[in-house]
């Protein structure tokens, strides 16, 4: 085993820093997170230096466009990116991340040729339809209908947590074609273009105010059928093929920016006082701020394991959910740490005083997005007791 | 980088398993505990296979393999409550005439903080290891006195107090103290992770067999999520455990007193919560000294004080990520 970089990824990771060290120095100032229009152009922006650059699609295969880096690299990729505080992917998160990746496997030639470049250029932005009101843990339950109707879909029904919404041209939607097949059976995936007739996008305001999701209402929209990926009724299956690409890399920008919170944590702890002395001369806080630091050295050890073993051809059952429990979990702790260390501070969203005190209670608040979204806490702790440690199914 | 083991690493653990099992049956544990139960021969047999001198170069006797290789020996052996100053031993190698072969079993004393001299399979050694911020000191087991303790809170650990320290032979400095603190800390420490391995191993086997209501305990969601917590804590163990293990080796890449702080405090909880789980799961059972379940649990209480307290891994990692 070894942590040191081998001497080609040495050699990457120079030439990956110096690039970067130009390329965020000539981004202009990023946008106020309400502005989508803002955001999306500063977004693509980057994402057409990345392509440029040679960088886009980093994890891609390379005879669809992408860098075909090793996952080894990619994790070098995005440790450089957030030393030198780049911009995250953002908007083309979906895209880069769920869509490409689906169609890559699964698109016919001429969807791979419509959409891929699009993607890896930062023109066009995904967003994802999966989630329903009435279908969260259980996503296969989904019923928003499509009816096959000559050359076109016809899809009415409701959507949820559907993130880039408002800034996306494409949406990956996940349907039911075939209402007589329960669950996972009679589900398709179909590429909807944003601006077809029927479709009606209401933001969707999260718990600490961000505006990145939004609620979907269709209404008989005529989806062409020529925008069916994989097999019609097979989607479950065709939605599913992106977990084969995962590398574990999937949270490092999470994982960093956590870190960057902790740390910010204990700069405020050692600049305040109360009661006469700094927060960090507090014992237990100090112990606290230990433990939590322990569990962050932990996952970047975790996350090495998973790209590791990644880079050997495929992750090990269950460490996907396992990190993103443990990760959930330090999340929260952090959370509660920061309210503790905040005391009255924690009154205010917004920094007091050129402190980073509201971004602590942002912190805490986005914890709940990472114990719910993408398959809540519990249903990762059952998908290890079932498929890792063997336990008998409930039902 | 490469944070997996390799096929050769594979094949080391998956031997020291195969023969933990063989050879150190739960019986044969808990036969070490008792009065006299210390087997000399099995622990030199534990040593023929190379487990203490695992990362001793070749010349002095050892396999000449890497701290890491130490570090899963040790995990393996945690998993299956092998007894024994394993950490003394491992330390000793190489140091110490006969320690590698078995033939002389060291034990170890890290004096620092306040309260009895404490020492762990004292009755069963030839040598006393005495560590302090000055140096390691070495002397004969016979110069020290002591009183066994009638009832050890590990039943496979036994404990004798010391009536004092005795005088020592200095065998290394300051920098041999501070490196067989920092490495007797993360040995320990990989055994916490292997034990937490352990005793969810035995846990999610009963919660398989045993059934309640009509239907095996371990498909009611309540004991799913105790035991997918229990193997989420393990492999949270194992990571820093093996990246510390590395860092030892590989210096460059990070700090190794934060790796090892935090080691202990991942792999140490690991162990603790997840014998408590097993404890749980096996409900009324778990409660008698009959299941093995304790066992773990109370190994386990042992191993999270050697070489420094909870409490001081906690600080030192805060202060380190504070200092960076």
């Amino acid at each position: 085993m070894h942590l040191r970089d081998s001497e080609s990824d040495a050699i990457f990771r120079s030439e990956v820093r110096e690039w970067l060290r130009g390329a965020v120095a000539s981004m202009p100032t990023p946008p106020s997170p309400d502005d989508w229009p803002g955001r999306r152009s500063y977004d693509a922006k980057w994402q057409r230096m990345l392509f440029d650059a040679g960088y886009a699609g980093i994890n891609w295969p390379a005879e669809h466009g992408g860098r075909g880096a090793t996952p080894t690299e990619h994790l070098i990729f995005l440790e450089e990116s957030a030393a030198a505080k780049a911009p995250d992917v953002g908007v083309g998160f979906v895209g880069q991340m769920h869509a490409g990746p689906t169609i890559i496997a699964e698109g016919t030639d001429a969807q791979k040729s419509h959409h891929l470049r699009g993607i890896l250029t930062g023109d066009h932005v995904w967003c994802q339809g999966f989630s329903e009101p009435g279908s969260g843990s259980d996503l296969a339950s989904l019923r928003t209908r499509a009816f096959r109707d000559g050359d076109d879909y016809v899809v009415s029904g409701q959507k949820i947590w559907t993130s880039h919404a408002v800034a996306a041209d494409y949406c990956e939607m996940l349907v039911r074609t075939d209402p007589n097949e329960l669950k996972h059976k009679g589900i398709s995936w179909l590429i909807m273009p944003m601006d077809l007739p029927g479709i009606d996008v209401r933001p969707l305001v999260t718990v600490h105010g961000s505006t990145e999701f939004a609620e979907l209402f269709l209404d008989e929209v005529r989806v062409p059928v020529a925008n069916l990926v994989g097999d019609e009724n097979d989607g479950w299956r065709v939605a599913n093929v992106t977990l084969s690409f995962e590398r574990g890399t999937g949270f490092v920008g999470e994982l960093l920016d956590t870190t960057n919170v902790f740390q910010e944590l204990i700069q405020y702890s050692k600049a305040s006082s109360r009661n006469g002395k700094t927060i960090w001369d507090d014992d237990s806080i100090r112990r606290e701020v230990g433990i939590i630091g322990a569990d962050l050295d932990a996952l970047w050890a975790f996350t090495k394991r998973n790209v590791s073993q990644g880079a050997r051809g495929g992750m090990v059952m269950g460490s996907g959910s396992g990190f993103k429990v443990a990760f959930a979990t330090t999340q929260h702790r952090l959370g509660d740490l920061a309210l503790r260390v905040l005391d009255r501070a924690s009154l205010s969203m917004d920094d007091l005083g050129g402190e980073p005190t509201g971004e602590l209670v942002h912190s805490k608040l986005h914890a709940f997005a990472i114990s719910l979204g993408g398959g809540t806490t519990q249903i990762q702790q059952n998908i290890i007791a079932e498929r890792v440690l063997g336990l008998p199914r409930e039902r | 980088m490469d944070l997996q083991p390799t096929d050769d690493q594979a094949a080391l653990v998956e031997m020291i398993t195969a023969f933990a099992a063989d050879r150190f049956s739960i019986e044969t544990v808990r036969s070490f505990g008792e009065q006299g139960g210390f087997d000399r021969s099995r622990w030199a047999e534990l040593a023929a296979l190379g487990t203490f001198g695992i990362s001793v170069p070749e010349e002095q006797g050892g396999v000449g393999l890497h701290f890491i290789d130490a570090v899963l020996v040790h995990e393996a052996l945690g998993a299956s409550l092998v007894p024994g100053p394993l950490v003394a031993a491992t330390l000793a190698s190489g140091v110490i005439d006969g320690v590698i072969d078995g033939t002389v079993v060291p034990c170890i004393i890290n004096v620092g903080s306040e309260g009895p001299l404490l020492v762990e399979n004292f009755r069963s050694s030839d040598v006393l290891l005495i560590i302090d911020d000055q140096g390691v000191g070495l002397a004969r087991c016979d110069d020290a006195t002591g009183v066994d303790i009638g009832h050890p809170t590990d039943p496979t650990t036994p404990v004798t107090i010391l009536d004092s320290l005795p005088k020592t032979e200095r065998i290394g400095d300051s920098d041999l103290a501070r490196a067989w603190r920092r490495r007797g800390s993360l040995l320990a420490s990989a055994q916490l992770a292997g034990n937490s391995a352990g005793s969810t191993k035995l846990a999610v086997e009963y919660a398989k067999e045993r059934e309640q209501f009509g239907r095996p305990i371990g498909s009611f969601q309540g004991l799913k999520h105790l035991l997918a917590d229990s193997w989420i804590r393990t492999e949270m163990a194992r990571s820093s455990v093996w990246a510390a293990g590395v860092t030892i080796d590989e210096p460059e890449v990070g700090s190794i007193d934060r790796a090892i702080a935090g080691a202990r405090l991942t792999s140490a909880r690991a162990a603790t919560e997840n014998a408590k789980t097993c404890v749980q799961v096996h409900g009324g059972m778990g409660f008698t000294w009959e299941v093995d379940a304790h066992l773990f649990l109370k190994r386990a209480w042992v191993l999270e004080t050697q070489f420094g307290s909870i409490d001081d891994a906690a600080e030192d990692v805060a202060d380190l990520y504070a200092t960076r």
